[in-house]
Parts: structure tokens; C-alpha cells; sequence
């Protein structure tokens, strides 16, 4: 289980290839991939954005969230990793991976972690676009995307193999 | 009996600072009765009045308004995260 809050890039190839080096009871990996979009829902166009975190409780709020998948899903190796400082459009954001030996844990514990990540670590985005420079203001969908886990089985169905 | 508090994003820019340490005020004993408190202080500080969408950690974990608050404690107040 591996956490890095970083303002550097990071190599999506190496990070997956990473997951399931030197395991060979690992069957599945799945990952997300979060990127900086130019165009903001109808809004003006993004030309930059500046990601602020909480130093100390940023980590912190990220291994929780790894270490709550870990108690509802089988996760034999876990990687989030997310930026902060100066982004671009196209630039990449964030990384979660998780090795498990089925997919239906792999899957979910990846989209949980998401979905978490996005209510709960303390991230907070500073727009700068053509009509002028903005926090973003949480969407509601977040929330409820977080919250639909509460009435999820804390283990995925007997998965088909593979 | 002294707390350290830190504000972020949008409410950090709305107060013009991104910290200070407080001597908790008698009757301050819980985060939500000291966000009550420091919202009671006049503008610019409504920004952390009961009708704003405020969250709040203690020691570096996400906090309820019903949380106790001790001497030496650790409080930030933020806009709901937009990270990922």
C-alpha cells in the first residue's frame, strides 16, 4: 500500500507494471487514471489550474481511504498517487491502482477509492480560465457517489475467475 | 489553553489569513462551537457562518461540529474538498 502526494508527473506504464511485480497470485489490476479537462461543464475554457492541498493531513486522508478498501475488498497491492501545484490541460491529476486476484475486488476497491478520495482528501482546485481565476466549487454528484457505497456489500459477489 | 488554526482555498483568500493560534474563549470546547465563535467576529468572518457549506478537521482528520477540542489541538476549516 503506497501513497505519494507529489507535485511531479508520473509513468502510468510503470506504476500498473509495478502492482503486480514479483506477485504471481495476482490476477487483475485495475486503475484510474484523472486528468485536467480544458472545458469546465458549459463554462469558460480552462487554461490552467493550481491544485492546493493540507500538507500532514493529505497522506493521512489517503491511507485511510486505502486502508478502508483493504477491510470491504481483497487488495493484495494498492498505489494512489496525486499532484498538486500548477496543472495543465491534458495534464495528469491522479493515479489509484489495485492488485487483487480477481477482478470484481480490483474494480471496485479502485472506483471506491475514487470516489472517497474525491469527498474526503483535502484537495482543492483553483481554476485559472479566459473569463478569470475561480475555486472550484464541490459538485453534489461527488457526494452522492461516495455515499451509494454505504449500502454496497462490503465484498464483491463470488467473481467469475479471471 | 491554546488551539492552532488553519483555513484553505476560497476560505483562506475570504479571511485574508491562513492561520493563527487562539486562546480558546470559555464555553469553546467543540469545533462546531468554535467555528460559531470565529464567525461571530463580524466580516469578514460570516464566511464561516452556519449557512455555508464549511468542513472541518481536528489534528489532521475530517471532524464533526459535536467534536471536543483540547489545549494544543490542531483545527483547519476548508471549502468541501475538489481534489481528484
Amino acid at each position: 500500500m503506497s501513497v505519494s502526494v507529489q507535485a511531479d508527473d508520473f509513468d502510468v506504464g510503470a506504476e500498473i507494471a509495478k502492482l503486480s511485480r514479483d506477485d504471481p497470485d495476482v490476477g487483475a489490476v485495475a486503475s484510474f487514471v484523472g486528468l485536467v479537462r480544458r472545458g469546465n461543464d458549459g463554462g469558460a475554457e480552462v487554461t490552467a489550474m493550481t491544485l492546493e492541498h493540507y500538507p500532514g493531513m493529505t497522506e493521512r486522508a489517503l491511507q485511510d481511504i486505502v486502508a478502508e478498501a483493504g477491510g470491504r475488498w481483497q487488495c493484495d497491492h494498492v498505489r494512489v498517487i496525486h499532484r498538486f501545484g500548477m496543472l495543465r490541460p491534458g495534464d495528469r491529476i491522479v493515479f489509484v491502482g489495485v492488485a487483487s486476484r480477481h477482478r470484481g475486488d480490483a474494480f471496485a476497491a479502485c472506483e471506491f477509492i475514487m470516489d472517497f478520495l474525491k469527498t474526503r482528501a483535502p484537495f482543492w482546485k483553483r481554476e485559472e480560465t479566459t473569463a478569470g481565476a475561480r475555486w472550484v466549487e464541490a459538485r453534489d454528484s461527488d457526494d452522492t457517489a461516495a455515499l451509494r457505497w454505504d449500502a454496497a456489500p462490503h465484498r464483491a459477489a463470488e467473481p467469475p475467475m479471471g | 489553553m491554546t488551539i492552532k488554526i488553519l483555513y484553505f482555498a476560497a476560505l483562506r483568500d475570504a479571511l485574508g489569513t491562513a492561520g493563527e493560534s487562539l486562546a480558546l474563549p470559555p464555553g469553546v470546547n467543540s469545533v462546531g462551537e468554535l467555528r460559531r465563535f470565529l464567525a461571530g467576529r463580524g466580516e469578514p468572518w460570516q464566511v464561516l457562518g452556519a449557512d455555508r457549506n464549511v468542513r472541518a478537521a481536528r489534528n489532521q482528520r475530517m471532524a464533526d461540529a459535536g467534536e471536543s477540542i483540547a489545549a494544543g489541538d490542531e483545527v483547519a476549516f476548508f471549502p468541501p474538498v475538489t481534489g481528484g
